[in-house]
């Protein structure tokens, strides 16, 4: 399968500053029909079967249906580029080659629902980042569009950048907002819902950066067009970000339904040194990890579900031969332990644990007894866990027992024979 | 609230000059508790890279918003201190793909260089060494942060010839 750029159109062939090189690509054009027919945005938008590309892959238009239908003094349209997901670096790419594109999406869902304001709340490990989007943004409110009565609609939309403080937990998307306001970033239970009572108690679309991206180009093409490409419950292309042991790391847009091994072999052109793969996480640091038998599973929300995969975020990390899976495990459970918020028990006195019994299998001191205590505290953070954080960080660790039994294994005791 | 004796005299004790600057800042957005964590970034800065109790207590006084809220949000992100640090921060990303890729050699470097163990500095106060999660550079790990700048495809060998170059650039 081809490489197929969408929401990377021409990325890098244009300044990422400019909005007339943006508009000379057909920029702009989607939210220029977005103010032609406001009413009709959101329909376009969910009669294009887009689903959410932040990991938890809700239903777009669906999302901005619910702010729609509030009443409020205010609205508000926030952009989730907190991306703490390790191994994902693909909203970055977005906004260090194509801001405008963001800008336009969170304009058009502006539009639609009937907000002037945007937040785009960016993590503070991109200070980079920020000053490219600072810059498009001034360019973007000098060239008529955004601020006030952008195109000559007589509609106004403006974005703010917020930046984070470095946490992870800030990409949950209540905890996000109580990180633009001010506070520490901690979830809090949900209902009510952002899109109903969101950033200062304001009816709020809250959309990951990739899911915005994509709204210029189906309003621009209809979608009929967008539901051409990726499969039928999951349209679209997708930002796929490819680390660990792989020749070409980085980030590659293909329609949604491209297998790992197009991705792994033409795309990542396979694990340096000739080394033999071994495993693949998936989805992110919070997905499972696969064996390399399974990569030519299918990369869209259902084929990875009923192979054991996650779609997640669209990540993917190469483990080759070299690699121990007890250690990689450790790493990202101490990942999850270090950035629990601490605000609900089971996630925040369970990381720690689990990250205690990898740790016993590591150096070989599980006893009898505690791969099974370990699966029923993984469970009990899964039901018991606020967000999505506690709920998902056992994945990796139930995703190895399933399908790298060995590694889980006891060491038996010397005096009983050999090890 | 006043700082008691022993903070006066220990090295938390921030220059009034640098006070007053911090106040400017701070007082540009009284009573917008939301511009807490701009505020805090920026005044981080001017303060020596930490956030100690003085400076804590006049962006609180100048903002209008109680210590003990400032004091639980720069104890929550992990990019605050409540302490003083170097000039240069060195964060060393320690997630999954830059460990896959010998994270863990290339910190070994930087303390052996600096003379200096993770989460310290330098006597000569001009390097901080942290180790952080992930920092969105994957496709160049192992990486580091160093102040707003990524420095990807690190390797132990090279690590001494950049800590000059960040040394004289400094």
């Amino acid at each position: 399968m081809e490489e197929m750029r969408v929401i990377l159109n021409k990325a890098g062939e244009i300044s990422p500053v400019s909005t007339k090189e943006y508009i000379d690509i057909g920029g702009y054009q989607g939210l220029k029909k977005a103010l032609e027919a406001p009413e009709n945005i959101i329909g376009v938008i969910k009669a294009s079967g887009l689903r959410g590309r932040g990991g938890a892959g809700f239903p777009a238009g669906l999302k901005l249906s619910f702010t729609a239908d509030t009443t409020a003094d205010r609205k508000y349209i926030v952009c989730n580029a907190d991306e703490g997901e390790p191994e994902t670096i693909k909203d970055r790419m977005i906004m260090d080659l194509v801001p405008h594109r963001l800008f336009e999406g969170m304009a058009i869902a502006g539009i639609a629902v009937g907000a002037d304001k945007g937040f785009i709340y960016l993590r503070a490990e991109y200070p980079y980042v920020a000053k490219t989007l600072e810059r498009a943004l001034a360019d973007a409110r000098e060239n008529g569009c955004l601020g006030k009565n952008i195109m000559g609609s007589g509609k106004d939309f403006d974005i703010e950048i917020r930046t984070g403080a470095g946490a992870y937990i800030c990409g949950e998307e209540t905890a996000l907002l109580s990180s633009i306001e001010g506070k520490r970033g901690e979830p809090r239970f949900k209902p009510p819902f952002p899109g109903v009572a969101g950033l200062w108690g304001k009816p709020t679309v809250l959309n990951n950066v990739e899911t915005l991206a994509n709204f210029p180009a189906i309003l621009v093409n209809g979608a009929e067009w967008f539901r051409t490409l990726g499969t039928e419950k999951c349209p679209g292309t997708k930002l796929f970000t490819l680390s660990g042991n792989i020749a070409k790391p980085g980030v590659y847009e293909f329609p949604i339904g491209v297998t790992i091994r197009s991705l792994y072999e033409e795309a990542g052109g396979g694990c340096p040194g000739g080394k033999r793969l071994i495993a693949v996480q998936t989805g992110g640091a919070s997905g499972n990890i696969i064996p390399a038998s399974l990569i030519d599973t299918l990369m869209d929300i259902e084929s990875c579900a009923a192979a054991g995969a996650t779609f997640g975020t669209g990540d993917l990390m190469f483990m080759d031969e070299d690699c121990d899976i007890l250690d990689v495990l450790e790493n990202l459970t101490e990942f999850f332990a270090e950035e629990s918020c601490g605000k609900c028990t089971p996630c925040r006195e369970g990381t720690p644990r689990m990250l205690e019994f990898i740790g016993k299998f590591k150096n070989g001191t599980a006893k009898e007894g505690d791969l099974e205590l370990m699966l029923e505290l993984g469970s009990l953070m899964v039901e018991g866990s606020l967000c999505g954080l506690g709920q998902a960080s056992p994945n990796p660790i139930f995703s190895a027992v399933r399908f790298f039994p060995e590694i889980f294994a006891l060491k038996t005791d010397s005096k009983r024979g050999s090890c | 609230m006043a700082l008691n004796e022993k903070e006066k005299s220990c090295c938390c004790f921030t220059d009034t000059d640098i006070l007053k600057q911090i106040a400017a800042i701070a007082s540009k957005w009284r009573d917008r508790p939301d511009m807490l964590i701009p505020v805090l970034h920026e005044v981080q800065k001017v303060a020596g890279n930490g956030i100690p109790k003085d400076v804590a207590m006049t962006v609180s006084r100048e903002m209008r918003v109680p210590l003990s809220r400032i004091y639980g949000v720069e104890t929550f992100y992990a990019f605050y201190s409540t302490e003083k640090r170097g000039k240069v921060l060195i964060r060393l990303c320690k997630s999954a793909p830059c460990h896959l890729k010998g994270a863990k050699d290339v910190l070994d470097a930087f303390e052996k260089v600096l003379g200096v163990r993770a989460g310290e500095t330098t006597p000569d106060k001009m390097f901080t060494l942290e180790t952080c999660e992930c920092i969105g550079a994957c496709d160049v790990s192992p990486a580091a942060l160093i102040d707003d700048t990524v420095y990807g495809d690190l390797k132990p060998e090279n690590v001494s010839e950049l800590i000059s170059l960040l040394r004289k650039r400094a």
